[in-house]
């Protein structure tokens, strides 16, 4: 980048024939700004400052806590169930109580810890941070956003303590049996659901609002789209695919409630239940499967894509060089959200479709893997002759890499018909999306965590603590996946309770059922060492220094840190390159931050990206 | 200011070369040459003409099965669309008032696009009161619940919009803003109001031609 800057002092100096002009050369020169400078909104009230707040790094944080916190619900469900599985003889859960745990665990963990984690969480705490920006473009926007999550989340816990407990239906909520007598929670559970998730829905458009505009709009002079971290890349991409699912499953939730409470037919054929013709007649629950999948395979993305943003930072931070193929990497991110609405199906196989339907989705699927793949040798070789750090961000993106190769690897055998057909609702199924998009997505939240700990706190999380968390929960979570994957190839099939004395059960299952819940109850205790990490390092960790990563992105160039109410002081930020120039030939540091202007590392020979 | 660029002239930008650092160092960080309550509208707008697609083809899957009975249309729905144009016509001519700095013309036409509002709102409650009165509950046919889901649907679109009238409307006689800004917030109104004439028109034509 800089090289040619050399070129045109030369000539300059040439001209006026003074060398004092290079201290104060003109290459530095950013036209004044054209906007205004955006107006904050400043708190007057304890209630206002830290409850409804509407800074958006306070927003984010609120986000993080309160994700994490239903999270830890999804977790000891996963317990619960485990237990039961393992040692059925124990009479330990009701068969009821198992569909319940399965059904909140899953939505819990999908919708509830990792949207609301990567989007609300670190999409607040980075987008303004990251691109220069003093708030957000709705702050009050973005405090109703993070409320309407809050007023979800309590709905949803709500239907735990409602007669029937909460819906046992699965995580799909499949009608008709979702509202249908002999599933758990089919009269209120359900209804709590839906109108969760209606609130749910309702709370992140507010909330995706503000984030495509602040980083359309707001961002820093000098910061053009392809000088953004890619970070906010994989955010903004995986919002947008949000803003266009989510109605997916607003309709498909209206629709289902008015079933359940005015008796229509949108999705109930005519049945009978328990000797009794149902009034329904003619709705289609195949529609609710389209419905339901045209939100939930682009949700697979609204959470891989910010994990991708993220990793990718963190890989190229820690290894001290240059992200690998930049722009490959940002049409990748955009080629996959794409192409996410192209796929859903591929989780319908089994529905009756017809083959050449089945043939179209098979071939989007395997398509899709294409620029997947891309991401994945681009990160591999951001790695190559890197100079690597083994902290923990780095530890927990190369856990991520292969973790999501390995579940990637097995989505292959998945998008493919003739392979699913057989491998449907089978545990091989689980180990596939626990791996792609549980344990992938949750390492580099792990990572991020660790991170940008010090950007919202000011110290640093404990090394030691987090190097055992990073271990267990790594090979835990193999020792709890790879067992599974087996488990499906012989047949194993999943949701059921309990499983008895099957002839085509193998005695390795029932063994392996054991194997694998005492993995899961390791792996689950782990989290509570890095929840000590992270609530006991905000008063006891090591302070930290400013940009303690030597990154080169806005959120660590901030005159405060952490940063204040407002971001930037008085002056906002100019932007005079990306944020990848790490151990640049010739220049003082090994990194050179977005904010460096050319006159201050002359010499310095950036690579073409 | 950049100029516009194709996403093709974007893809194939050079970064690391002279003049575009120089193009990139004068960039002003903002990508479209839009206000952000614009933009902001536009994004809701499109994640509205997504939930009403769905709705959409929801409604042509459902229709195909044999238990389908279409529903009457009441005259009165062709009064109510009658009102929408109307608000949609006054707006538009609200807008180029207020761009002449018109105080007192701009104030009676905002006044009657609420009173319009209102009265869609009424008028669509009357349609239902009578359809139910003549026995098309939700529950008797599939294709009444969705008449009752796109209408409900559609009006709070209306409900969201008549509050962002409340409040656009007394900054307006307030002249608590900025001419530059509340010409804005009254044109964005317009647009949301043009938008939800559209939706209607669609939905309505559906529903007659079904």
């Amino acid at each position: 980048m800089s090289d040619e800057y050399e070129h045109k002092l030369e000539a300059k100096s040439d001209y006026t024939g003074d060398a004092s002009s290079v201290s104060t050369p003109d290459i530095d020169a950013v036209p004044d700004a054209e906007l205004p400078d955006q107006e904050l909104y400043h708190s007057h009230s304890w209630w206002t400052t830290y409850v409804f707040s509407q800074d958006a790094k306070y927003i984010g944080i609120q986000y993080a806590l309160t994700a994490i916190g239903t999270g830890l619900l999804g977790l000891v469900l996963s317990w619960l169930m485990r237990i039961q599985l393992a040692w059925p003889g124990l009479g330990w859960l009701e068969p009821s109580s198992y569909y319940q745990f399965v059904t909140m665990h899953g939505m819990i963990m999908v919708v509830y810890l990792l949207t609301a984690l990567f989007l609300g969480g670190f999409g607040n705490l980075l987008i303004p941070l990251m691109c220069g920006a003093r708030d957000m473009a709705f702050p009050y926007v973005n405090m109703l956003s993070y409320w309407a999550f809050v007023v979800a989340v309590v709905v949803l816990l709500a239907s735990f303590f409602v007669p029937g407990g909460p819906t046992g239906a699965g995580w799909t909520l499949y009608p008709p049996q979702a509202i249908t007598a002999g599933t758990p929670g089919y009269n209120g559970g359900i209804i709590l659901m839906l109108i969760s998730l209606i609130l749910f829905v309702a709370g992140f458009t507010m909330g995706g609002l503000n984030y495509i505009i602040t980083v359309l709009q707001l961002r820093a002079r000098g910061m053009t789209l392809m000088r953004l971290p890619l970070t906010i890349w994989g955010i903004f991409t995986a919002t947008v695919l949000a803003m266009f699912a989510f109605p997916a499953l607003l309709v498909g939730c209206l629709m289902m409630t008015l079933d359940s409470l005015l008796g229509t037919s949108f999705f109930m054929p005519a049945m009978v239940s328990l000797g009794e013709t149902l009034t329904h007649e003619g709705g289609s629950p195949i529609l609710f499967q389209h419905l339901f999948w045209f939100f939930g395979h682009p949700e697979v993305y609204i959470v891989a894509l910010p994990a991708f943003g993220i990793v990718s930072d963190l890989l190229s931070v820690h290894s001290r060089k240059t992200i690998f193929g930049y722009r490959m990497m940002v049409w990748a991110i955009v080629g996959i959200g794409a192409l996410s609405f192209f796929v859903w199906a591929h989780h319908m196989y089994v529905s009756g479709m017809n083959p050449w339907f089945g043939f179209f989705f098979a071939t989007t699927t395997l398509i899709i893997a294409v620029p997947t793949a891309i991401k994945v040798y681009n990160w591999i070789l951001t790695l190559w002759r890197g100079n690597i750090v083994l902290s923990l961000p780095m530890l927990f993106s190369l856990g991520f890499i292969v973790t999501f190769l390995n579940g990637g690897l097995t989505g292959l055998f998945l998008g493919n018909v003739t392979v699913d057909v057989p491998l449907s609702d089978t545990y091989f199924v689980v180990a596939h999306f626990h791996m792609v998009m549980g344990i992938a997505p949750i390492l580099v939240v792990f990572g991020a965590i660790y991170h940008w700990y010090p950007l919202v706190t000011g110290r640093m999380m404990n090394e030691t603590l987090g190097k055992v968390h990073f271990w267990i929960t790594f090979i835990g979570s193999y020792a709890i996946y790879f067992p599974m994957h087996y488990q499906g190839f012989v047949g194993v099939p999943r949701r059921y309770y309990e499983i008895y004395d099957s002839p085509y059960i193998d005695v390795s299952t029932l063994l392996l059922n054991k194997f694998i819940t005492i993995a899961v109850l390791i792996v689950g205790a782990a989290q509570l060492l890095f929840l000590y990490n992270l609530f006991a390092s905000a008063r006891l960790g090591k302070k930290a220094e400013k940009n303690p990563w030597k990154a080169n992105s806005l959120e660590w160039q901030t005159p405060q840190m952490p940063p204040e109410h407002g971001n930037w002081g008085k002056e906002l930020p100019k932007v005079y390159r990306w944020p990848y120039d790490f151990s640049v030939p010739g220049a003082k540091e090994d990194y050179i931050p977005q904010t460096q202007p050319p006159s201050e590392i002359i010499g310095a020979k950036v690579e073409k990206t | 200011m950049s100029k516009k660029k194709s996403i093709f002239q974007l893809l194939t930008e050079k970064p690391w070369e002279q003049d575009q650092i120089e193009a990139d160092n004068d960039h002003q960080g903002q990508t479209v040459n839009l206000s952000k309550q614009k933009l902001g509208l536009r994004t809701l707008m499109a994640a509205s003409t997504v939930l009403f697609s769905l709705f959409i083809v929801a409604y042509s899957d459902r229709m195909l099965v044999h238990d389908w009975r279409n529903m009457p249309e009441p005259w009165l729905l062709w009064f109510n669309t009658g009102i929408l144009v109307i608000s949609s016509l006054v707006f538009h001519q609200t807008v180029k008032y207020a761009k002449n700095d018109l105080f007192d013309k701009t104030k009676n036409g905002l006044y009657f696009i609420g009173f319009l509002a209102y009265s869609f709102l009424i008028g669509q409650l009357i349609v239902w009161y009578q359809l139910m009165n003549t026995g098309y509950y939700a529950t008797s046919n599939v294709a009444n619940a969705f008449f009752y889901l796109f209408t409900t649907i559609h009006g709070l679109h209306i409900i969201g919009g008549i509050y962002f009238w409340g409040k656009t409307t007394s900054k307006f006689i307030k002249r608590s803003l900025k001419k530059e800004e509340i010409n804005n917030l009254i044109d964005i109104c317009a647009v949301y109001w043009h938008f939800l004439l559209a939706v209607w028109l669609v939905l309505f034509g559906l529903m007659l031609s079904s």
